[in-house]
């Protein structure tokens, strides 16, 4: 019988929990790229509301999985490579690049996309790796911005958030005003929209494990954004799949960038703490 | 015993509706100790057309989340409701045109959407506001369609 799978998983997960601690899942079973270990679950801090954090890694099918275990066959290079090139190409009435600042960016933009979204003293709110990059774009280079979705956009965030790869998801909410920004972020993630009436929580916290017509329901965490998404042929921001889930759900979607995307962003964060980075990741 | 009448809503819906989609007209409806005992149109379902809504992405798309017997030709199969096979035997007509209608009103706090409501909702997207995700007929239809699973 395959009905309430998510059922199952969490009574698993619990009686996990009693017999070996909350070490929980064997780190030695843990999937690795290039030799750099992915940490697809981990225990829950005290007052989560997961018995387990699991990366959405761990839904997919196995062709899939093994797609984003090579870089060779991980689509999603093609736009890390344009991102690469990007950082050290001169743009802008400053004429520099982002490597004139930053020099080499496996030193300077490790743990960056680990600790996204930051809080922005400048914008009086947090930040997301996209908003980082066009500030450095239009303040520092006197470049235009980039458009949220645009390769140039993907390639970049693909590109930074590479060099985190491996290192745990960790927001940090003592920075600024980040915690009310969580607040807001947890009460969208709970509040029903749409004309099928959902919420977030009704598919990934409750029904994650579960089949939804062909889709197997994640937990829908953040770590391996921006992904390539084979359904898409194409990277794809967070923003683009919170529109895409608010779509399907037939609720008017915020737009990428928006305050309440950024705040989702920073609630999803938190829920996602200590899963690995994996951009970019490839999902299905 | 409570009586819903949703005419008035239309009407409110009209005026915003300038940019978003015009309101549908709902029929009024009696529920009776949680259920709907009466057609919604008076036309008798037609069980052939409720099996098509209920695989119908765009209607009922009721196999996204529930499965059965009868549904082994599709290629997927939902696993966040229950299975479908002998509802009929667990529910009468009444109740299963409830559960269609406005599954809330059973089950407190379901996943299941209500297809057959047009207001009471957050930020639906414009196209579909003020809208039900299906006509009373397919809901009589529907119903007609699952009082044929029986065990
Ligand atoms: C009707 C069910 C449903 C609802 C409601 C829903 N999603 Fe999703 N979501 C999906 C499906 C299906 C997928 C693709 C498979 C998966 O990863 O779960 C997905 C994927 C995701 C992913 C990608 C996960 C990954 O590892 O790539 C994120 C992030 C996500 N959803 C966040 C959200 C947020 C935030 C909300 C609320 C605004 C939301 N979802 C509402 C069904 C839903
Ligand atoms: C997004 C998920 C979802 C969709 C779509 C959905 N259902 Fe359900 N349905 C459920 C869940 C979950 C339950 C069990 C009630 C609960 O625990 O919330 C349920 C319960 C039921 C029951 C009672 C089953 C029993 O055995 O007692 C019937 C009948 C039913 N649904 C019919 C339908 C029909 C017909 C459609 C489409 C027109 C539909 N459902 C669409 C999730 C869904």
């Amino acid at each position: 019988m395959r009905t309430h799978r998510g059922t199952i998983l969490a009574a698993c997960a619990v009686g996990l929990l009693v017999t070996s601690g909350p070490a929980m899942a064997d780190q030695d079973e843990m999937p690795s790229i290039d030799g750099v270990k992915i940490v697809t679950r981990v225990a829950p801090p005290e007052g989560h509301p997961l018995t387990e954090i699991i990366s959405g890694f761990e839904f997919r099918t196995k062709e899939t999985q093994d797609l984003e275990l090579d870089d060779f066959t991980n689509p999603g290079f093609l736009m890390v490579e344009q991102g690469e090139e990007a950082w050290s190409t001169v743009e802008g009435s400053a004429e520099k690049s982002c490597e004139s600042c930053h020099g080499d960016a496996a030193e300077s933009m490790k743990g960056v996309r680990a600790a996204m979204p930051k809080w922005s003293e400048a914008a009086g709110k947090p930040q997301t790796l996209e908003q980082h990059i066009n500030s450095c774009r239009t303040e520092r280079m006197g470049a235009d911005a980039w458009k949220w979705e645009s390769d140039q956009m993907l390639g970049m965030t693909a590109y930074v958030g590479l060099q985190s790869r491996g290192m745990p998801v960790g927001v940090d909410l003592k920075q600024g005003d980040m915690q009310s920004w969580w607040e807001k972020g947890k009460e969208f993630y709970y509040t029903r929209v749409g004309q099928l009436d959902m919420a977030c929580a009704n598919c990934h916290e409750n029904n994650y494990g579960n089949y939804i017509r062909a889709d197997k329901l994640s937990q829908g965490n953040s770590n391996g954004f921006p992904t390539y998404r084979l359904k898409w042929q194409k990277m794809g921001s967070l923003h683009r799949r919170f529109k895409g889930c608010m779509d399907n759900i037939r609720a008017d979607a915020y737009k990428r960038g928006s305050d309440e995307f950024i705040a989702l962003e920073t609630y999803l964060a938190w829920r996602g703490q200590g899963l690995s980075v994996e951009t970019p990741s490839v999902r299905n | 015993m409570k009586v819903f009448r949703r005419s008035m809503v239309a009407g409110c819906a009209l005026l915003l509706g300038m940019s978003a989609a015009v309101a549908q007209d709902i029929v009024a409806y009696e529920v009776v100790d949680g259920t709907i005992p009466k057609s919604l149109t008076g036309t008798p379902g037609d069980p052939v057309a409720g099996r098509e809504v209920m695989v119908d992405r765009r209607l009922g798309n009721c196999v996204a989340c529930h499965t059965a017997g009868v549904f082994s030709d599709q290629q997927w199969h939902g696993e966040v409701g229950p299975p479908l096979d002998g509802v009929a035997d667990r529910w009468d007509e009444a109740s299963l045109r409830m559960i269609i209608v406005n599954a809330k009103a059973v089950y407190d706090g379901t996943i299941m959407p209500a297809f057959y409501r047009n207001d009471g909702f957050n930020r639906v997207a414009p196209k579909f506001a003020g809208k039900t995700i299906m006509s009373a007929q397919q809901v009589e239809d529907v119903v007609a369609y699952l009082m044929t699973l029986k065990d």
